[in-house]
C-alpha cells in the first residue's frame, strides 16, 4: 500500500509538471499584455512595463524563470489585483467554492442516492417514473436559469432567503440548491442503473428466498456494490463543484474562485491563470488517488499492490 | 410494514447529513451588519457595483472601481463638485501663478489630516508624484504627468532621475510646480486619481503590500475603506474621523456589495437591500427607462466608428473620402441610442463629447459650439457611396467590422450591419466579435477595416480627444492623417498655450476638419448610464471623469 502511494505521488508531481507547462506555453499565446490601460500606453511605456515584470525576456527563459519560482512556492502577483499575492487571492476565493461544493455534493449524492434507490425499487412504477423526471429535468435545466428562477422567486418574491450576498450559511442555500441539481441527476441515473442489475443478480435471488424483505435486500445487500462505479464519476464532479461555477458564483454575488479564474483568462493575468490552474490540477489529481483508495476499501476484490492475481 | 422502517432511516439519515453540513458552516465570514441601524438615527447607505476594487494604489490604479474608492477617500489639491468643475480641496484657496504661467505656488490647508493623524503636507504630493513616475512603480497612468510637469517624460521613460521633477516642498504646506508648458486644464488634472498625494512613511512601510487591502491604505477624504480584503466583493465606507471638513458629511456608513449579474443588482435594489444600483445593463435599462427611481447621466466618453486607411501596408477602400462619408450618413444614431442602448445615451454629430469643456469667453459648450458636424442622410449617403465606388472602379465593397463580443457589442454590431448594408447597395459587412484583449491588438496591428470605438476624457479639455489623431499618434492606429489638423494641434497644445481664445478656435477647427471635411471618424453617440436610486438618497454627485460619482453630500432622508 505504501509503495503504491508513493508510486502515485510521483505520478502527481509529474502529472503537475506537465500541466504547468503546457498551461505556461499556451497562456503566452493569449493576445494582448495583461495591461488594464493597455489601450492608452505608448509604446515606450509598455516596454517599460514589460521590463518590470520580465515580460520582455524570450519565452524560454520566462518559463524557467517561473518553474523555478514554483518550486520554491512562490507563485507571483496579480495583475488585475495589482501587487496581491496569488497565494492570497487563491485562498481568499476558494473557500466561499470549495463551501458551496462540499455542501452541494453532500446534498446532491443523498438525495440523488436515495431517489435512485427508490426508482430501482420500484421499478416502472410512478415513483421510479417521476425520479427519472427528476433527474432529467435536474440534468438538462441550465444553471443559470436555475439559479436565476431561485433568487427571484424565493430571494425576491417570497423573501425567504438573500438574494444575493457571501454573509453566514442563510446565503449559501439558494446557490448550493443551484449546484446540487447536476450531482442529484447524476447519482440517480446511476445508482438507478447499477442497482437493477445488481438485484437481478444470484445472491440477491438467494438473499431473497431467505425471507428479507425488499427493504433488506437494497440496504444490506444491494447498495454497496451498486455505489463503486457512482465513486468513480462523483470524484472529478466533486472538483468540478469545489472548483466553483462561474455562474452560481456571479447570481448570488458570492467571492468564489470559479468567476474569478474565466476573468483571470481574459485579462491575461498571468500569475493567477497558472496559480489556479495548478490547484484545481493538484485538486483534482489528489482526488482521484483517494477515490482509487476507496474502491480497495468498499470492493475487497479490488487490490492496490499492482497487478497481481 | 417492515418495509418503512427503512425508509424511515434513510430520511433520517439524509435529516442528519444536511443538519450536520449547516452546524459546520455557520461561522464564516465575520460579523454580518448591513442590516438598517437608522434606528439611532444613523445614516447608512448601501450601494451595488459592478466590479471588483483592484487595487488602492493610486498610482497603480486604472479602472473605475478604484478611482470611484479614492474618490471618497482620499482629497487632492482639488476636487470635482456637483458640475464637475474643479474646485481647491487639500489646496488652500487657487495657487500664485508666475506671469509666463510656468510656476503655480499652493498653499496646503493646514487642518488636512490622515486617518492616522498626520497632517497632508506639501511633501506628500512630491512624493506621490514621483513615485507615480518612477519607472520601478510600473505606474500605467504615469503619462498624465507627462508633457505637464516639467520633467516628468524624462523621469517616467527612466532618462532622469525623480528628484527633477517640477514639483517642490517650499515649506509643510507650499508646493511649487513647475509646468513644462501652461497648461489650460491643470486644475481638472489636479483633481485626477494620479495625482493625489501619499503618506511617504505609510508607503514605505507597507512597501510591496501598500494599497492590497483596507488596512494597507490611508484616507484623507470624507470615508475611510474598511472591510476590503483585497479581491473581495464587498467593502464599506466610514465616516473618516479626521477629515477637515467632516462637519458637512452626514453619512457615517456605504455598505458596498458587487454584483456582476445585472439581474442581481435589481433584484437587490426590488428588495430594498440596496439603495442605489451601477449602471444597468441595455436590456435592463429599457424595462426601468420608465421607473420612477430611473435616474440618467450623460457620460464623457464618446462612441465612433473609426476606419483603417491602411491594411498589410496598403490602402484600404476607406482611404477614400466618399467611402468614408457614405458610412457616416448611413446609420441612424437617433434610433440606435434609443432603440439598442436605451440608457440614456444621446446620438452625437461630433466627436468631443457634450459637457466635457465650455468657451473661455462666452461660457458656451464645446459641442453646442461646434454643432452638427456629420448627420444621418440616406440620399446623401447613396451619393457619396456611388461616387466612391465609381472612383475605386468597383460594384461592391466587402468590410471587416471589428468589435468587443459582449452582448451589447453583437447588438450593435448586427446593428450596423443592418442599417449599413440596407442603405447602401454592394456592401457587405462581417462582423468580427471577438475578445477585448484581441481587439486591442488588432487594432493596434491595423488589422481591421472599420472598428466600433470608445474614448474616455483624461482630463476636461476638447484635446484629450483630439490629440488622438494627430499624424502618428499613439492610439491613431488607422493612418489618420491631415497637415492641417496637425498643425492645429500643435497650436493648441503649444502656440496658444496661454491664449484660451485662439487655442479654443484652434479646436474647434481641428474638430470639424476631422468630423465634417475628412470624416476620418464617424461619430454615434455619447454615452450615458442608467441607475436606480432610492428618492431618499439625497446629493449624490456623479462625475463624467475621476470617479463616477461623489458621496460626501450624500444625506439620507427617510
Amino acid at each position: 500500500m505504501a509503495k503504491y502511494i508513493t508510486k502515485r505521488i510521483i505520478y502527481l508531481i509529474i502529472t503537475l509538471f506537465i500541466i504547468a507547462s503546457v498551461t505556461f506555453f499556451l497562456m503566452k499565446f493569449l493576445p494582448g499584455t495583461p495591461f488594464s490601460n493597455e489601450e492608452r500606453l505608448t509604446i515606450e511605456q509598455r516596454e517599460i512595463l514589460n521590463a518590470k515584470y520580465g515580460l520582455d525576456q524570450p519565452i524560454p527563459i520566462q518559463y524557467m524563470n517561473y518553474m523555478v519560482n514554483i518550486v520554491k512556492g512562490d507563485l507571483g502577483v496579480s495583475f488585475q489585483f495589482e501587487n496581491q499575492p496569488v497565494m492570497d487571492l487563491l485562498m481568499n476565493r476558494i473557500g466561499p467554492s470549495m463551501q458551496l461544493g462540499v455542501q452541494a455534493m453532500i446534498i446532491g449524492t443523498i438525495i440523488g442516492i436515495a431517489l435512485g434507490v427508490l426508482a430501482a425499487m420500484f421499478q416502472n412504477t410512478w415513483i421510479d417514473y417521476g425520479s427519472t423526471f427528476l433527474a432529467i429535468l435536474g440534468k438538462s435545466i441550465p444553471s443559470f436559469v436555475l439559479a436565476a428562477l431561485l433568487q427571484y422567486y424565493i430571494g425576491v418574491k417570497l423573501g425567504w432567503l438573500p438574494v444575493a450576498s457571501w454573509n453566514g450559511f442563510s446565503s449559501s442555500i439558494l446557490p448550493t440548491i443551484a449546484l446540487a441539481c447536476f450531482p442529484i441527476a447524476t447519482a440517480a441515473r446511476f445508482m438507478r442503473t447499477e442497482l437493477i442489475e445488481v438485484f437481478g443478480s444470484d445472491y440477491i435471488t438467494l438473499a431473497k428466498a431467505k425471507g428479507n424483505s425488499r427493504g433488506e435486500v437494497a440496504v444490506k445487500h444491494a447498495i454497496r456494490n451498486a455505489l463503486i462505479p457512482l465513486i468513480t464519476v462523483l470524484g472529478p464532479m466533486a472538483v468540478g463543484l469545489m472548483t466553483g461555477s462561474m455562474v452560481v458564483e456571479k447570481v448570488f454575488a458570492v467571492p468564489g474562485i470559479g468567476e474569478q479564474f474565466v476573468k483571470s483568462i481574459m485579462t491575461n493575468d498571468f500569475p493567477i491563470i497558472m496559480g489556479t490552474t495548478l490547484f484545481f490540477a493538484f485538486l483534482l489529481t489528489v482526488i482521484i488517488l483517494i477515490i482509487d483508495i476507496l474502491y480497495g476499501i468498499i470492493d475487497p476484490r479490488i487490490r492496490l499492490n499492482g497487478g497481481d492475481k | 410494514m417492515k418495509k418503512s422502517k427503512y425508509y424511515l432511516i434513510i430520511v433520517l439519515a439524509l435529516t442528519m447529513f444536511v443538519i450536520s453540513a449547516c452546524g459546520s458552516n455557520n461561522d464564516n465570514e465575520g460579523s454580518s451588519d448591513n442590516g438598517d441601524s437608522s434606528a439611532s438615527g444613523e445614516q447608512v447607505l448601501n450601494m451595488v457595483e459592478t466590479a471588483e476594487i483592484p487595487t488602492g494604489d493610486p498610482a497603480l490604479a486604472t479602472d473605475a472601481a478604484s478611482f470611484i474608492v479614492f474618490g471618497q477617500t482620499m482629497e487632492g489639491l482639488y476636487v470635482l463638485d456637483g458640475e464637475d468643475q474643479p474646485v481647491p480641496a487639500i489646496a488652500d484657496g487657487d495657487p500664485e501663478i508666475s506671469e509666463d504661467g510656468l510656476v503655480y505656488t499652493f498653499k496646503l490647508k493646514e487642518d488636512a489630516k490622515w486617518s492616522n493623524g498626520d497632517p497632508v503636507t506639501a511633501h506628500d504630493f512630491v512624493y506621490a508624484w514621483q513615485r507615480a513616475l518612477n519607472p520601478d512603480t510600473g505606474s500605467q497612468y504615469a503619462y498624465m504627468f507627462s508633457g505637464v510637469i516639467e520633467n516628468a517624460t524624462d523621469i517616467m521613460n527612466g532618462d532622469a532621475a525623480v528628484e527633477e521633477l517640477g514639483a517642490e516642498a517650499v515649506d509643510d504646506y507650499t508646493l511649487e510646480i513647475t509646468l513644462e508648458q501652461p497648461v489650460e486644464y491643470l486644475n481638472s488634472l489636479l483633481a485626477f486619481g494620479t495625482y493625489l498625494p501619499l503618506n511617504e512613511d505609510f508607503v514605505e512601510e507597507k512597501g510591496d503590500s501598500f494599497g492590497t487591502n483596507s488596512d494597507n491604505m490611508l484616507a484623507n477624504g470624507p470615508f475611510v475603506l474598511t472591510g476590503w480584503d483585497g479581491s473581495g466583493l464587498t467593502w464599506t465606507y466610514e465616516k473618516n474621523e479626521e477629515y477637515y471638513d467632516i462637519d458637512n458629511v452626514s453619512l457615517d456608513k456605504v455598505n458596498v456589495q458587487v454584483a456582476k449579474e445585472p439581474s442581481t443588482a435589481v433584484n437587490l435594489y426590488e428588495t430594498g437591500e440596496a439603495d442605489r444600483t451601477a449602471a444597468l445593463s441595455s436590456e435592463y435599462a429599457k424595462q426601468y427607462a420608465n421607473h420612477e427611481d430611473a435616474s440618467t447621466f450623460e457620460e464623457g466618453s464618446s462612441w465612433y466608428l473609426k476606419f483603417n486607411q491602411e491594411r498589410d501596408g496598403e490602402e484600404t477602400p476607406l482611404a477614400n473620402e466618399n467611402i468614408r462619408k457614405a458610412l457616416a450618413m448611413a446609420f441612424d444614431k437617433e434610433a440606435f441610442a434609443e432603440q439598442v442602448l436605451s440608457n440614456g445615451s444621446i446620438p452625437s454629430d461630433g466627436y468631443v463629447p457634450r459637457g466635457l469643456a465650455v468657451n473661455p469667453e462666452t461660457g458656451e459648450d464645446f459641442r453646442e459650439e461646434s454643432g452638427n458636424l456629420i448627420s444621418y442622410d440616406v440620399e446623401k449617403a447613396q451619393e457619396y457611396w456611388n461616387k466612391g465606388l465609381e472612383e475605386l472602379g468597383v460594384d461592391e465593397l466587402s468590410l471587416d467590422y471589428l468589435s468587443d463580443d459582449t452582448e451589447n457589442a453583437k447588438r450593435t454590431a448586427e446593428y450596423f450591419k443592418n442599417q449599413l448594408e440596407t442603405n447602401l447597395d454592394g456592401l457587405t459587412l462581417n462582423l468580427e466579435n471577438v475578445p477585448f484583449k484581441n481587439r486591442l491588438d488588432r487594432t493596434t496591428a491595423q488589422d481591421y477595416d472599420v472598428v466600433m470605438h470608445g474614448w474616455g476624457p483624461d482630463y476636461l479639455d476638447p484635446l484629450t480627444f483630439l490629440d488622438l489623431y494627430v499624424t502618428d499618434g499613439a492610439n491613431n492606429q488607422a493612418s489618420i492623417s491631415n497637415e492641417e489638423y496637425d498643425q492645429l494641434i500643435e497650436d493648441a497644445k503649444v502656440t496658444y498655450a496661454n491664449d484660451p481664445e485662439k487655442r479654443w478656435e484652434a479646436m474647434l477647427e481641428a474638430e470639424r476638419i476631422l468630423v465634417q471635411e475628412d470624416t476620418a471618424i464617424a461619430p454615434i453617440y455619447q454615452r450615458g448610464r442608467l441607475t436606480l436610486i432610492k428618492p431618499y438618497v439625497k446629493g449624490l454627485e456623479e462625475h463624467l471623469f475621476g470617479p463616477d460619482y461623489s458621496l460626501k453630500n450624500v444625506t439620507i432622508e427617510k
